[in-house]
């Protein structure tokens, strides 16, 4: 296999600058001295993150955002890890049924998805509500944990429980001591996507937060249609660190999971 | 351990709180103010309705081309060039994980009056006064193709991954050129992956409302900002015909590519690796 001639590699480079251009410079502009948006900017400074940090009005959608999706894992991943463990077992017809549903938010646009919630919600008096929210989102990020817990329910041995229960252990003492250790990353992996898509979400807060549930993503939105100044380059820098060190800790897991299984696999 | 019993919490929690809201928000094309196929009926005659569709699938096309001739070489160097790939996935993967909302904002800090692009035109002389390139239907393709370029690049790179490299070896062996072992082994062998990412790409593209929103001309409205005026306007019977339309067109378009030989799992994969 020959290396990358001159003309491609540069041709790949340029794309992969456009692809992480926007980023950098918005991660730049967020510690410009500038009362406006300019770039490169005059002078270097921290002030966008300290009109950030000593504003109420950022500070309240941000706690808003960052427990409501802690409380998106506990729900996600408790009912997506069981969804999970039982849809590998269903015979077909059944599961290919329910995969659709639990998969479904993959694909349906998210305008119909968040007008549909918003709709049946009114009438619930759920919409302006962080409990509204919280529903909501974790139906948009259990597709997350069960795929990625699926995936890990692959590539075990069944022979292990099968093993736990010709020995005298109880279907209780299985999960708890044989299959769960044995598909923690996958719940684990899933749980930080669970965090990220509840997080991130806005399309749904759109329509959902009202005025009484205003989360971080709506509070940006809102502030974008009056102004862009360099605030939200701070916010988005600070987001963009955290979903980066989620995502990377989540990487990280998957590739020491699959390690660990070739490891096993070999042993065997 | 009922397999069922495992599966139904999760099955009632998404059937109350997301399936039945959606579907009783559907209903209400066909049974507002009474049962009716008349919404459906004007859309032929809905020139708003046409024109907005047309931008829509219009912007996909041009989002998903974009992408597949962007990400095909990205993927190609990514498995052929294994000294740079940790970079390459670094370079891939950041804006992959950053917020949708974030990298809008990030092309409006770019394409403004004032952005970066402008000024850098302006100072080399390029232009006489900024050029209107925010707010325009070319930089929600610009933004789109470059939020939606990761999804075609990981089925390519996958796809290019799983060919056996004895192959390349036995097309160059036989005397074939780098570019003619490209166009008849690699190329051909990665099909699976392109049809991946082009269904990925085109059918998320369909639905896409923040972006557009965001970064796109006034009157260049997709079918989701549509969808989501009519319910500011309280349009119920509309917003519901327009998601049904772009719902069903969403999965026709997957409907039709799991026919195709070599897709099925196309959906099935961890969208955000």
């Amino acid at each position: 296999m020959t290396g990358l001639r001159l003309l491609p590699a540069t041709a790949v480079g340029l794309i992969l600058l456009f692809l992480a251009f926007p980023i950098v410079v918005v991660m730049v502009v967020s510690f410009s001295s500038a009362t406006y948006l300019t770039f490169p900017p005059p002078t270097f400074g921290v002030r966008w993150y300290a009109s950030y940090f000593g504003s109420e009005d950022w500070l309240r959608p941000t706690w808003l955002s960052l427990w409501v999706a802690a409380v998106v894992v506990v729900l996600s991943t408790v009912l997506g890890t069981a969804a999970a463990l039982g849809i590998t077992r269903l015979p077909r017809g059944l599961r290919v049924l329910v995969a659709g549903l639990v998969l479904s938010p993959l694909i349906v646009p998210g305008i119909v998805v968040a007008i549909g919630i918003y709709y049946a919600f009114a009438h619930y008096g759920l919409v302006g509500s962080p409990a509204g929210l919280i529903l909501a989102h974790t139906c948009l990020a259990v597709p997350f944990v069960v795929t990625s817990v699926t995936a890990n329910l692959a590539g075990i041995d069944p022979r292990l429980e099968q093993a736990a229960m010709s020995l005298g252990a109880t279907p209780r003492a299985t999960f708890f001591q044989v299959t769960l250790p044995l598909i923690r990353p996958g719940v684990l992996v899933g749980a930080l996507f669970a965090f990220i898509t509840s997080f991130d979400e806005l399309i749904v807060a759109l329509f959902v937060s009202g005025s009484g549930a205003v989360t971080l993503p709506r509070r940006m939105w809102d502030d974008l249609r009056f102004a862009i100044d360099p605030t939200i380059a701070a916010v988005s820098t600070l987001t963009i660190v955290l979903t980066a060190a989620l995502m990377a800790g989540a990487h990280l897991l998957r590739k020491h999971a699959e390690r660990q299984l070739s490891w096993s696999a070999a042993e065997g | 351990m009922a397999p069922l019993l495992l599966a139904a919490p999760l099955v009632l929690f998404m059937l109350a709180f997301y399936a039945l809201p959606v579907l009783a928000m559907l209903l209400r094309s066909i049974s507002d103010p009474a049962w009716t196929l008349a919404h459906y009926a004007a859309l032929p005659g809905d020139t708003v309705f046409l024109k907005t569709f047309s931008i829509t699938f219009y912007t996909s096309v041009i989002v998903t081309l974009a992408s597949l001739l962007l990400g095909y070489p990205v993927a190609l160097a990514l498995v052929r060039a294994p000294r740079w790939a940790p970079l390459i996935v670094v370079l891939v993967l950041l804006p992959f994980w950053t917020s949708v909302l974030v990298r809008s904002y990030a092309w409006m800090v770019l394409l403004g009056r004032h952005g970066l692009f402008n000024e850098a035109l302006l100072a080399a002389g390029l232009l006489d006064r900024p050029m209107r390139i925010l707010n325009t239907p070319l930089a929600t393709q610009i933004a789109m193709t470059h939020i939606l370029l990761p999804y075609m690049i990981l089925p390519i790179a996958n796809a290019l991954r799983q060919i056996d490299p004895s192959l390349l070896r036995a097309s160059s062996g036989l005397g074939a050129p780098p570019w003619r072992t490209f166009l008849q082994v690699t190329l051909p062998l990665s099909m699976p992956g392109v049809a991946a990412g082009v269904l990925l790409v085109f059918v998320l593209a369909l639905g896409f409302y923040i972006t557009p929103a965001m970064v796109g001309g006034p009157r260049e409205i997709t079918l989701s900002m549509l969808i989501a005026l009519q319910v500011e306007q309280l349009e119920w019977a509309s917003a519901a015909t327009l998601s049904a339309v772009l719902l069903a067109t969403a999965l026709a378009i997957i409907g039709l590519c799991h026919r195709l030989p070599g897709l099925g799992g196309a959906f099935r994969m961890n969208v955000r690796p």
